[in-house]
């Protein structure tokens, strides 16, 4: 059975007399256990929307979003997904530890059991012992790990995440890169995944889900064969270069669709 | 130890300062023969205390029982109004513009009016303006912390199917805190003046307003200095509290400061 299953959705912002934006146009996609997905596409085109979508946390307007063969509200009320945004949102006022277990309490996981998993996942993202420092402590690159590891802890099988290393440098962002595929493949979740950055969506996905604006539409779907584990070698391989070049084609091949 | 040592090194500067303030006003006041009736030296003002210390001590405890207990319910009722707003928007949406606007006016100037509803010898006339003084800041105050909230943060609360009481305990509230706590502060000094000053329009005889007035009007000016002083003192050891409190209830806030 797919995880995410999204049938003729469409989503309109806007009513009565303010602008209307078709921020989605009959958007149909199957996502398979254990798969990689990532979304591209230029500035607008509805990826936020898309994955927001998924959650549960806007409604479309019309369509069905199937999560595990349920109503996507379904799986929100059942917590079957993790959220990463592409800001870390964490609370100032909690600890790092503090933080990663705010599911986990709001789920009533008894605190020994909570703790202990919350410095599991920690240890995931290579931050054990910053378990007491304040978010603010933290650079950039580690909020963002402090968030992945908040939205694993309660171990989803469904990883939400939009453009979470979006402010990350280059190199802390390959690095981050090969960490997410790291727990990716421990944990078996499955990943919805929105970049801006080509060469990141071929590195991480199974599958690249191209998408053009106004109105925002899936134009393309290209499968990675790149094969895992996927290491520091995977991006200078020529098939590397190949897809990032078909993928850059796709985009470009959606723009000039919409400029007709 | 180390803290310790911080400390001193961080209240160094200020202390200082008002060291040198309080001499040269000593030397100043001397030096050019300023009149006592205009300005007397300190050393003047503490023998002036150090004499009436009694009648002193029991006005200023009366004043601040005016001020503190005015500062409860003000500010009680203030928390208590702003959770009902934030709650419901549609009160919110009534009551916030008004609050904003009556936050404007100088509330003080009802003080003759609360002294003859309730006549000016009862504490309740004084409890009255520093209640009405201190509401709006903290209802004001305690309703933008409570719905102020980063969208995200709600957003990310929702993912996980969060309750509103849930969301109201581990977001609004916490991010309400430091709100709460800047209207607090402020409303210190605020009880303080509300209080004397409305005893300058009438009370006991027993009462920091009172008590500096009548002084001044028989040209014992150092007396009511002396008097002054102490309201000083309370002040600014009111404020220290709300202060001490603050650091350690919200110490990531704090230290964010820093
Ligand atoms: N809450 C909203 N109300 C009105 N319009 C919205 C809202 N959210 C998004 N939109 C519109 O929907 C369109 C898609 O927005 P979305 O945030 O999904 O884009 P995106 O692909 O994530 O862009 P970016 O890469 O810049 O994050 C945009 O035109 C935007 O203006
Ligand atoms: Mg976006």
């Amino acid at each position: 059975m797919a995880v995410v299953s999204i049938t003729n959705v469409n989503k309109v912002f806007g009513s009565g007399n303010r602008p209307q934006t078709v921020a989605l146009k009959d958007i149909n996609l199957e996502i398979q256990p254990r798969e990689f997905i990532s979304l591209i596409g230029p500035s607008g085109c509805g990826k936020s929307t898309l994955l927001r979508t998924i959650g549960d946390l806007i409604p479309p307007s019309s369509g069905e979003v199937l999560v595990n063969g349920k109503p996507a509200h379904a799986a929100r009320l059942n917590r079957e997904y993790g959220m990463v945004f592409q800001s870390p949102v964490l609370f100032e006022w909690r600890t790092v530890l503090g933080n990663v277990e705010l599911p986990l309490e709001i789920m009533r996981v008894p605190k020994p059991e909570r703790t202990q998993r919350a410095r599991e996942m920690l240890r995931l993202v290579e931050l054990h012992g910053f378990e007491r420092h304040y978010p603010w402590q933290l650079s950039g690159g580690m909020q963002q790990r402090v968030a992945i590891a908040r939205a694993l802890s309660f171990r989803p099988q469904l990883l939400l995440m939009d453009e979470p290393f979006g402010a990350l440098d280059e190199i802390t962002r390959e690095r981050m890169n090969a960490e997410l595929l790291r727990i990716w493949q421990e944990t078996q979740t499955t990943v919805v995944f929105v970049t801006h950055s080509i060469p990141e969506a071929v590195f991480l996905s199974t599958r690249v889900v191209v998408m053009s604006a106004r109105p925002g539409r899936i134009t393309d779907i290209i499968e990675i064969d790149l094969g895992y584990p996927r290491t520091v070698e995977t991006r200078e391989m020529p098939r590397f270069f190949e897809l990032v070049t078909q993928v850059r084609e796709a985009l470009r091949k959606g723009e000039d669709m919409r400029e007709r | 130890m180390e803290r310790i040592g911080e400390r001193l090194r961080n209240s160094t500067p200020p202390a200082s300062v008002f060291i040198i303030f309080i001499v040269v006003w000593e030397v100043l006041v001397r030096a050019l023969n300023i009149p006592r009736f205009l300005l007397p030296p300190p050393t003047a003002i503490l023998n002036a205390f150090f004499d009436t210390s009694t009648v002193i001590f029991e006005s200023a405890f009366y004043t601040l029982r005016s001020a503190l207990i005015g500062f409860a319910v003000g500010c009680g009722a203030g928390i208590m109004v702003a959770f009902a707003t934030a709650r419901w928007v549609t009160i919110r949406e009534g009551v916030m513009p008004l609050a904003i606007a009556v936050n404007s006016v100088p509330i003080i100037a009802f003080a003759p009016l609360m002294n003859s509803w309730f006549g000016s010898t009862n504490p309740l006339s004084k409890v009255a303006i520093v209640a009405l003084i201190t509401f709006f800041p903290t209802m004001i105050n305690t309703v933008r912390g409570l719905t102020l909230v980063e969208p995200a943060k709600i957003e990310l609360l929702h993912s996980y199917a969060t309750s509103q009481l849930e969301v109201l305990l581990k977001a609004r509230i916490p991010n309400a805190l430091p709100y709460m706590f800047n209207a607090f502060k402020v409303c210190s000094t605020l009880s303080l003046i509300g209080a004397i000053v409305s005893e300058y329009f009438g009370g006991p005889r027993q009462s920091l307003g009172v008590y500096i007035l009548q002084e001044a009007q028989l040209f014992r000016f150092t007396n009511a200095w002396a008097a002054i002083a102490i309201a000083a003192l309370q002040g600014m050891g009111f404020y220290l509290i709300i202060l001490l409190i603050e650091r350690r209830l919200i110490p990531w806030h704090v230290s964010l400061e820093r």
